[in-house]
């Protein structure tokens, strides 16, 4: 290859997401990304998600992911991410911030499901 | 630019009133502009200024927190949407006159108040409620005179939730990194000055029982020139149990226990903080002078069968703590808006069955003022959604009566030379960042009512 060709597209992989309301929705997603830009980029409807816009304040963009595809995430989640999921509303062994989550090339096929954000009366912090 | 009016052909076709324009107020809002393209939705707020504790609770240091305000921003930019700044519900316009021009009537006006202890001395200056020192250092107007007195070594704070740790930690950071942040100048000037070195964190339970989250407690942890005081014995036995917790409590207890077990070779920290366990405040205790002196604490002892459902008992045993400053931080508290509203006395909220006002066909409630003062903005927005959704079904199916425009629109009349719109906002916004600019801070908050007022043309 010449050093003057023109630089790859980005490569895309295929990314399901599965909606609270049964719905899914399929996208092409960029490797590189992380699944908050996707969301965004691709217009998924997600009420509230991303409240804190990828700062790791909130647990708004919680995934919960498939076991197979959980263990491809090359990045294991930071005492801060586990900070916040720990907020989360039906945290799993396999959740995660979706704000935290770069997709690699590997993870084409990813499906991935979206909480229902069921606002239970807990007592929460104060 | 005035407010907006709808002719009803086509567009709009009924109106919905928010009370608040906190978080509550604005997920409320965006759920049912989004479920029915006919509603317009006017968001009523008593200050001048939108996003309630969005803009005067969350501490200055977490300006990521607030990027919230963005989609709220964008909610309030909707042309179905209306925010009338300045109009307090009660004494501006009553209930029953939104009542009258609105399908519905939401109420999300908050917690307005802060619990008290009962305990003598408790008036005494500078014991001070965490409310009124949050809204101070967040310049909400009602406080921003606050007699606050730092010329003392030690402060209490009492309450193991996460605005203890706020304002623990606001005492405690360095200036030079407030200095960056939004907190407002009169607080930061008197915490220049501040000699406060030790911070000491009062909760009545145990280590298991605390009610602060994990991020507030790590941030402490890790806070520069400062060290964590967690003492070994209180933390003891703990890491029997910390396997069998369920996540959140269980991440949460080992990183008390780590804390209270690390060896802190002698270290450069000029400051610390400290969590104290089982005790419960008695009385304050005065200087000759008359000013705080210590506070007396009766120790107490855990009863129950469960951990997390375990009760303080006080013991015989007193014991005293020097202090100078003391922090009451143990809750807020709703209080009731209009006496033809069912108010739960008790546990200080709106009585309501799923969001519906007890036995108020069209009148609603979420938030703090719906279910108590706890939980993270999140949890205010999930609640706030379900709202939202049952508003749309109760309009859908005909269990409220949906009222045409025209009676709102004659009280926006009424209210038009008062109110300060979302566009005076934008220039308040506008004047406070350009303050903020001059002196390195991303704002700095107008804290005169008129002030605002005046900057918004009104
Ligand atoms: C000190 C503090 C720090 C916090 N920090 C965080 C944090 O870091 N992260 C997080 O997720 N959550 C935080 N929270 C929690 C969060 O602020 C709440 O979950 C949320 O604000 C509750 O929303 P609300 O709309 O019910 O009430 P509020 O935000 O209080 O909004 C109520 C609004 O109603 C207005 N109002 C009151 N009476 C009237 C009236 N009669 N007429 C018209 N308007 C009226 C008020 O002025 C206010 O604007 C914090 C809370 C506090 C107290
Ligand atoms: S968007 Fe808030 S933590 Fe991911």
């Amino acid at each position: 290859l010449s050093s003057s060709a023109p630089k790859p597209q980005k490569e895309t992989i295929n990314v399901t997401f599965l909606l609270r309301d049964g719905e899914k929705q399929e996208v092409q997603a960029k490797v590189g990304d992380n699944l908050l830009d996707i969301i965004i980029e691709h217009d998924v409807d997600i009420d509230g998600f991303g409240a804190c816009e990828g700062t790791l304040a909130c647990s708004t963009c919680h995934l919960i992911f498939k076991q197979s595809d959980f263990d491809k995430i090359p990045d294991k989640p930071t005492d801060e991410e586990l900070d916040m999921l720990d907020l989360a509303y039906g945290l799993t062994d396999t959740s995660r911030l979706g704000c935290q989550v770069v997709l690699t090339k590997d993870m084409d096929g990813l499906e991935v499901t979206v909480p229902t954000g069921v606002a239970d009366a807990r007592g929460g912090p104060l | 630019p005035a407010l907006r009016r709808h002719s009803s052909q086509s567009g709009p076709q009924h109106s919905v009133a928010i009370v608040g324009s906190g978080p509550a107020g604005y997920y409320t809002a965006q759920q049912l502009l989004k479920g029915d393209p006919g509603l317009v939705v006017d968001v009523y707020e008593k200050l001048p200024v939108p996003f309630g504790l969005v803009r005067y609770g969350v501490a200055p240091d977490h300006p990521e927190v607030k990027n919230v305000i963005h989609t709220f921003t964008q909610t309030a930019q909707n042309e179905r949407c209306n925010f009338l700044g300045n109009i307090e519900v009660g004494r501006d316009v009553s209930l029953q006159e939104l009542r009258n021009a609105y399908s519905a009537v939401i109420l999300c006006y908050g917690a307005a108040e802060d619990r008290t202890l009962g305990v003598p001395g408790e008036d005494l200056p500078n014991v001070i409620s965490a409310k009124s020192f949050v809204g101070w250092y967040n310049g909400l107007p009602e406080d921003k005179d606050l007699p606050v007195n730092l010329d003392c070594e030690s402060a209490v704070v009492l309450g193991h939730g996460n605005v203890a740790l706020d304002v623990a930690r606001i005492l405690l950071t360095p200036i030079n990194m407030l200095e960056k942040t939004d907190i407002s100048e009169h607080a930061l000037d008197c915490l220049r000055r501040s000699k406060v070195k030790r911070v000491h964190l009062v909760g009545r339970r145990g280590p298991l029982q605390v009610a602060f989250t994990i991020k507030e407690l790590r941030e402490m942890v890790k806070l520069p020139g400062t060290r964590p005081v967690i003492s070994p014995q209180d933390v003891q036995g703990l890491d029997k149990i910390i396997k069998d917790l369920p996540r959140p409590r269980r991440r949460l207890t080992e990183l008390i226990h780590k804390t209270g077990t690390a060896v802190r070779p002698g270290s450069e920290e000029v400051k610390e903080w400290t969590l104290h366990f089982c005790r419960s405040p008695q009385r304050i205790l005065t200087s000759a002078g008359g000013d705080v002196a210590g506070i007396e604490l009766v120790v107490n002892r855990l009863q129950g069968e469960t951990l997390e459902s375990q009760k303080a008992v006080a013991t015989d045993e007193r014991e005293i703590l020097p202090c100078g400053l003391v922090l009451r931080s143990i809750g807020y508290k709703s209080l009731p808006l209009d006496p033809s509203v069912p108010f739960s006395k008790g546990k200080n909220i709106i009585d309501n069955e799923d969001s519906r006002v007890k036995g108020e066909p069209g009148l609603y409630c979420t938030g703090w003022i719906g279910r108590g003062p706890v939980g993270v903005i999140a949890d205010t927005m999930n609640y706030a959604f379900d709202t939202g959704r049952t508003v749309l079904q109760d309009l859908d199916n005909g269990r409220v009566a949906r009222r045409e425009l025209g009676c709102r629109d004659q009280l926006l009349n009424k209210l038009r030379s008062k109110a300060v719109t979302f566009e005076d906002w934008e220039k308040i916004d506008m004047a406070e960042m350009a303050a903020g600019e001059k002196i390195g801070k991303p704002r700095e908050k107008l804290v005169n009512v008129e002030e605002m007022l005046q900057v918004a043309c009104r």
